[in-house]
């Protein structure tokens, strides 16, 4: 058994090793070592846990066959799962820590003096209302992730869920556990607390089933911020130091991410809250234009002989290019490319994919350099430089109508400048709007060719025509 | 008259977030997948209260009603500290440069 003293130092040691995890992660290179220094730091969470408990008796064993168990478990998803199924991993993961931290808040509210908040019915006002905010927390975070998993896993539909005197009953449910939360501290019941937890389900599936499909970026990362302030909680409740530090900085970093992905939409953080966007409404007037206009389309022929003759390619995938399996084709195409002195690289907007940074990983699997891949702000400028750009399974956010029309409800969006190539090549099933819902100006320009097909299909014919 | 301890606590809190602002803000966008998963992974560090709470069960009865949701938070929080870590190294495993002679 060591001294509360000497654990309290070990879990500072392990928060600053959370720190320089995410420190890591500024570039590629330093980033694996961030990773090592994240599993020194949970490593020694663990172990000086045991030991400051120093209770080495069957329970002990349990505890081991559990985790190893569980990790048994995380390991078989880590190594299985694809690269496409990223988002709901995520998602499911974050379940995990919700549900964890209203588990870990039950117990210490059915025991508090296992961990020094006093004893049942007599636990100390501040221990109560940090494990309630975090019980309430993490089980907002559980059954948003939930809901955000089968949306992401198809198994629910994507469109948003809307009712009358939605946002009224959410105000309503979010009152109640304050006050709930208020009596609780007063009466001790456990009828109260247990009310919490469920109130909070409810209401994380509430929060969750208006947001639509297209705003999925920003609701990952809004649940990976809740799972932090949940562990913070817990955190503030156990007085462990490691958990307030690595709340706070999960917390945080959800946050950040949120913001930037609101902000690459050009949407108000409570506009995506509030939710209601991306449904069908807005197809059907969209609709009857698109017929009239003309579009030139070609096939994969033209497309390798506009590509051979170029001098420089930029390529912008999207989610589409994903579920289409095609990253593996597409490099291979880029190889041929390369191969004839023809300069590629790749454009990728922010909210490109289905969570932040999705496309980068998914390139990065099918063995695309990094430093060949530029973010939107970087990269913006080439178009007007550059013969032919290759859209692949991107849509909403090549869309010229964010630039002029401010009757669109993605007017004000920042996009790829594709149009200012010389070419634009569009590969794309149909002529069908994207997640927002409208329809794609760029079909219809001059200088675009749409090329009508599956996205793996089409790259694998080009390929064959670039011999 | 003496501090209480919650104020330091929430010193450490609030100072941590002013860290992680600065700290993420320094994450290329190239990384921002595998910073979710890492983060997500570390905040599974609640398993030190799971661990806590299932030790606390006594020799002759190990597992009452808290033990109990004890030990089920740490098979949530390892799933999510292998897996999350593991899926993170994954990841960044497969970030390269470009290889000069393979051009």
């Amino acid at each position: 058994m060591i001294s509360a003293n000497l654990s309290a130092t070990f879990y500072l040691i392990s928060g600053i090793l959370f720190i320089l995890a995410l420190r890591g992660l500024s570039s590629p290179e330093t980033s694996r070592q961030g990773n090592f220094f994240g599993i020194v730091g949970m490593f020694i969470a663990v172990i000086v846990t045991f030991l400051s408990i120093g209770n080495f008796s069957n329970a002990f064993i349990y505890v081991l066959l559990f985790l190893i168990i569980g990790g048994a478990i995380g390991a078989f998803i880590a190594f299985k799962i694809p690269m496409t199924a990223m988002p709901e991993l995520v998602a499911g993961f974050h379940s995990l820590v919700g549900l964890a931290a209203v588990f870990v808040a039950i117990s210490a509210f059915l025991n508090p003096s296992a961990f020094n908040l006093g004893s049942i019915g007599n636990i100390k006002i501040a221990s109560l209302i940090e494990m309630s905010i975090g019980a309430a927390v993490g089980a907002i975070t559980f059954s948003g992730s939930i809901i955000a998993f089968l949306k992401l896993r198809g198994i629910m539909s994507g469109a948003p869920i809307t009712f009358k005197g939605q946002h009224f009953l959410n105000l309503f449910l979010g009152i109640a556990i304050l006050i709930l939360i208020y009596s609780l501290c007063r009466s001790q019941s456990s009828n109260l607390f247990w009310t919490v937890i469920v109130i909070s389900f409810l209401v994380g599936v509430l929060l969750i089933i208006p947001i639509g499909g297209a705003d999925m970026p920003v609701v990952i990362s809004m649940l990976n911020s809740y799972s932090g302030w949940a562990a913070a909680g817990i955190g503030f409740t156990l007085e462990n130091t490691a958990l307030i530090i690595t709340g706070a900085l999960v917390g945080s970093s959800g946050a950040i991410l949120s913001y930037i992905m609101c902000k690459s939409m050009n949407r108000s953080f409570f506009n995506v809250i509030l939710g209601g966007f991306g449904g069908d409404s807005l197809n059907a007037k969209d609709n009857k234009q698109k017929d009239k206009k003309p579009v030139k389309s070609g096939n994969a022929e033209d497309a390798a002989f506009l590509m051979k003759n170029a001098s420089s390619v930029i390529i912008v995938p999207g989610y589409g290019m994903a579920v289409a399996q095609a990253q593996h084709a597409l490099r291979e195409m880029v190889d041929k490319l390369k191969k004839n002195d023809i300069k590629v690289s790749y454009a990728i907007h922010p909210v490109a994919g289905r969570m932040p940074g999705h496309m980068n990983v998914l390139l990065a699997e099918a063995n695309v350099p990094y430093d060949e891949v530029f973010e939107l702000e970087d990269i913006n400028n080439d178009f007007a430089n550059s013969d032919v750009a290759f859209v692949i399974g991107a849509n909403d956010v090549t869309n010229p109508v964010a630039k002029t029309d401010p009757q669109s409800p993605i007017f004000g969006m920042p996009v790829l400048d594709v149009e200012k190539c010389k070419s634009v090549l569009f590969v794309k099933r149909s002529l069908s709007p994207g997640y927002a819902g409208v329809d794609n100006e760029l079909f219809y320009k001059d200088n675009t060719l749409m090329l009508f097909a599956d996205a793996k299909k089409m790259t694998e014919d080009i390929v064959k025509n670039l011999d | 008259m003496e501090i209480d301890p919650f104020i330091f606590r929430l010193s450490i809190f609030i100072l941590s977030i002013f860290v992680g602002y600065y700290v993420v803000w320094s994450v290329t966008p190239s990384l921002h997948t595998p910073l979710m998963s890492v983060t997500n992974a570390i905040s599974s560090v609640i398993i030190v209260g799971a661990i806590i709470a299932a030790l606390a069960g006594d020799s002759l009865k190990l597992f009452n009603i808290s033990s109990t949701f004890g030990f089920l938070a740490i098979i949530l929080a390892s799933v999510n500290i292998f897996g999350g870590f593991l899926v993170t190294q994954r990841m960044l495993q497969m970030y390269k440069k470009k290889k000069k002679k393979n051009k």
